[in-house]
């Protein structure tokens, strides 16, 4: 209602007063941001209760192979880089994907910072760039994983269980949810479950983002009077590059 | 309620604020550097892992307060998101810290320095 703005007493029951000076959107995406950390402090605390639990490597990093008898130095796991087989690459590849969330963290803001000044044409082109940076995220994602589930080269020999049948000195190439050539089973199921849960954050931020870039363009926003909208997804947006930088470093880097 | 709004004014581009948001992801860059080059230079262990998670912290830090835009926000809404926050960190320095190290030592895993060579002789299952 155009008239609000006029009234100068305000009832304190009867709306129109912002807790916190915050909309309502941005107040809920806050603490629907809040409960999404509590999850994936869940997970990142099941991940390191287990590993922090789990027979650690001693010996000399140089001579380190892979065994299902302990935890893997991650520089060792994540080593390889798309069309470069066979050359040790560590945790480049990763941080190319750290690189471009981070990067496309930054165009979000440019497009935020661009609706707060009614610029359409700004917001449009920011919006495309973070899409883009996103599809890019997930593609190196798509990679990584079927690097990870097809294996290297050289098999790691493990007891396990496949298909109910007990085998011994089994040589394991890849990995899946139930063993792994890389370390225990739950080294894997870890990677999948969190990296996973992580990518479909991803997933779904590329969606709505894109959703935002289509309103955006058709002047949506324009009409509405206000580019709320590209600030509320952009909190969600940044939300999933700050859980990346946790993944980034309990994964890959400890 | 949308309305039709003919004649959108466009307002200037504030330079200093574009510049301060090149300078943020510039920090972010270069803090993800100095964790790489401990990643290389420095072997692994308890003071490794707490410069990670310290460094974490930080760009942690510089994302929520100002790509997220909280430290711009009142403080009511700072401690509504912070606070609950921090009862997580206590939380998993417990769980990790402690519950990790003690069950570790109760089930009585040993850390392993070479990985044993295959079963020697079969034995029959």
């Amino acid at each position: 209602m155009a008239t609000t703005a006029t009234v100068n007493k305000r009832s304190l029951w009867g709306g129109g007063i912002e807790p916190f000076k915050a909309s309502y959107g941005k107040l809920m995406m806050w603490f629907f941001l809040l409960s999404d950390a509590f999850t994936f402090s869940g997970l990142l605390i099941t991940y390191a209760f287990l590993r922090w639990s789990a027979p650690a490597y001693t010996g000399d990093p140089e001579t380190f192979t892979f065994s299902t008898q302990y935890w893997p130095i991650p520089e060792k796991v994540y080593e390889a880089f798309p069309g470069l087989h066979g050359v040790e690459a560590p945790l480049y590849f990763v941080g190319l994907m750290t690189f471009i969330l981070i990067l496309s963290s930054v165009t979000m803001v440019l497009a935020v910072e661009a609706g707060q000044r009614m610029d359409k044409k700004g917001v449009v082109k920011w919006m495309l760039w973070t899409v883009i940076g996103g599809f890019a995220f997930l593609g190196c994602q798509a990679w990584e994983w079927s690097h990870f589930i097809h294996g290297t080269d050289i098999a790691t020999i493990g007891d396990v269980v496949k298909n109910g049948i007990w085998m011994d000195n089994y040589e394991i190439i890849g990995a899946n949810l139930s063993f792994n050539q890389y370390g225990p089973p739950t080294f894997a199921a870890l990677f999948f479950f969190i990296t996973g849960f992580h990518g479909f954050h991803v997933f779904s931020g590329v969606f709505i983002n894109v959703i935002i870039f289509f309103n955006a363009a058709n002047g949506m926003y324009e009409r509405r009077g206000h580019y709320e909208m590209v600030e509320k997804v952009g909190l969600y947006w940044h939300f999933v590059d700050l859980v990346w930088v946790f993944v980034f470093t309990f994964f890959y880097l400890i | 309620m949308e309305q039709l709004t003919s004649n959108v004014v466009v307002q200037p581009v504030d330079k200093a604020k574009i510049r301060g948001i090149w300078r943020v992801a510039l920090i972010l860059a270069i803090v993800t550097a100095i964790e790489y080059a401990f990643a290389f230079a420095m072997d692994a262990g308890m003071l490794r892992t707490v410069i990670f998670i310290g460094l974490t912290i930080v760009k942690a830090w510089f994302i929520v307060s100002e790509f997220m835009h909280l430290g711009h926000e009142v403080k009511g809404l700072i401690y509504s998101i912070i606070l609950p926050m921090m009862f997580i960190i206590w939380l998993i320095v417990a769980l990790v810290n402690l519950e990790g190290g003690a069950i570790k030592e109760a089930r009585g895993v040993v850390d392993v320095d070479q990985p044993a060579t295959e079963h020697v002789g079969g034995e029959e299952h």
